[in-house]
């Protein structure tokens, strides 16, 4: 294994590590003031199926998180130029991939922010399992594209 | 009740993860592949996102685990749920290539879609249409 020193510079290091503890007290935060678990995948789930039942009385606190994790990059474009975005497949594969996330996260329960922040955190064997689940099944898929197939961005 | 209060709470939640995100580099996919490349040249950088949000997460959960009620006063509405099982597993795993093909979990597809990014668009419409298939099937299952 090699190291991309070029992408893994100290900059990027302290911001990986200081966007972490952001995430992490968010989480915090929303279990601490609403008692709820800040699952992205989960909280957009959940507020589907509602919808569909008419249950308007569980809306609220949802679609107000949804809506702050939509500002975010507005808040942040107000001072400064969002980092750059590099997408790594076209139409079809985020549509594939849009689709797999959707089905998966559902039938998983969470995602990288339930499974991965929270229920790590709250030491869950349900989510370790989980986590290593969607972690193995996605390096292999990036192995098997880039090394394999020669899909490259 | 102080459901103004729980909609301002929970909104800057929202606000405070999404920044997190994208200082973190989680809303640019290549970063993210180039974490889940593993045979290519790697970039660590994912792994201390997890760990800073980790770190923080399992201080704060264990704070929180002596409280019976909310800072607003409602009862703590955490998953209980130990069930290991194969929805878990194969969903994960759904989950985990879509992941890989995208670069993108639903987290950062949101923040691309606030960013007016059009493969943000395209990410979230179809996440939207994965999770309400997920419906759909379960459904159709518990009626046949």
């Amino acid at each position: 294994m090699t190291i991309d020193w070029q992408a893994f510079t100290l900059y990027a290091a302290i911001t990986a590590l200081l966007g972490g503890f952001m995430i992490g007290l968010a989480a915090v935060w929303l279990a601490w003031a609403n008692g709820r678990i800040a699952g992205i995948s989960g909280i957009l789930g959940h507020l589907i199926e509602l919808m569909v039942q008419q249950k308007r009385e569980a809306f609220g606190w949802r679609i107000a998180f949804l809506l702050g994790l939509l500002a975010a990059p507005l808040l942040w474009m107000l001072f400064s130029a969002l980092p750059a975005s590099v997408q790594q497949t076209g139409s079809i594969g985020l549509v594939l991939g849009g689709l797999l996330v959707g089905l998966g996260t559902r039938y998983a329960n969470g995602c990288t922010s339930g499974h991965g922040i929270c229920g790590l955190s709250r030491f869950s064997l349900r989510s370790l399992m989980a986590v290593g689940s969607f972690m193995t099944a996605a390096i292999v898929t990036v192995y098997v594209l880039r090394h394999l197939l020669g899909v490259s961005a | 009740m102080n459901r103004g209060l729980q909609w301002l709470t929970a909104g800057l939640a929202g606000l405070l993860l999404g920044l997190g995100l994208i200082l973190s580099g989680m809303a640019n996919p290549a970063k993210v592949v180039g974490f889940l490349d593993v045979a290519g040249p790697w970039d660590p950088s994912l792994g201390l996102v997890m760990g800073g949000g980790l770190v923080v997460g399992s201080v704060g959960f264990a704070l929180l685990k002596k409280r019976q009620v909310t800072l607003l006063g409602e009862p703590l509405n955490l998953p209980v749920s130990r069930k290991i099982d194969i929805r878990l597993i194969l969903g994960s795993v759904l989950f985990g290539i879509g992941w890989g093909i995208t670069g993108i979990c639903p987290g950062p597809g949101l923040v691309l879609l606030g960013a007016g990014i059009p493969e943000g668009v395209i990410y979230v419409v179809s996440l939207l249409a994965g999770m309400a298939l997920y419906s759909v099937i379960e459904k159709c299952r518990h009626r046949c």
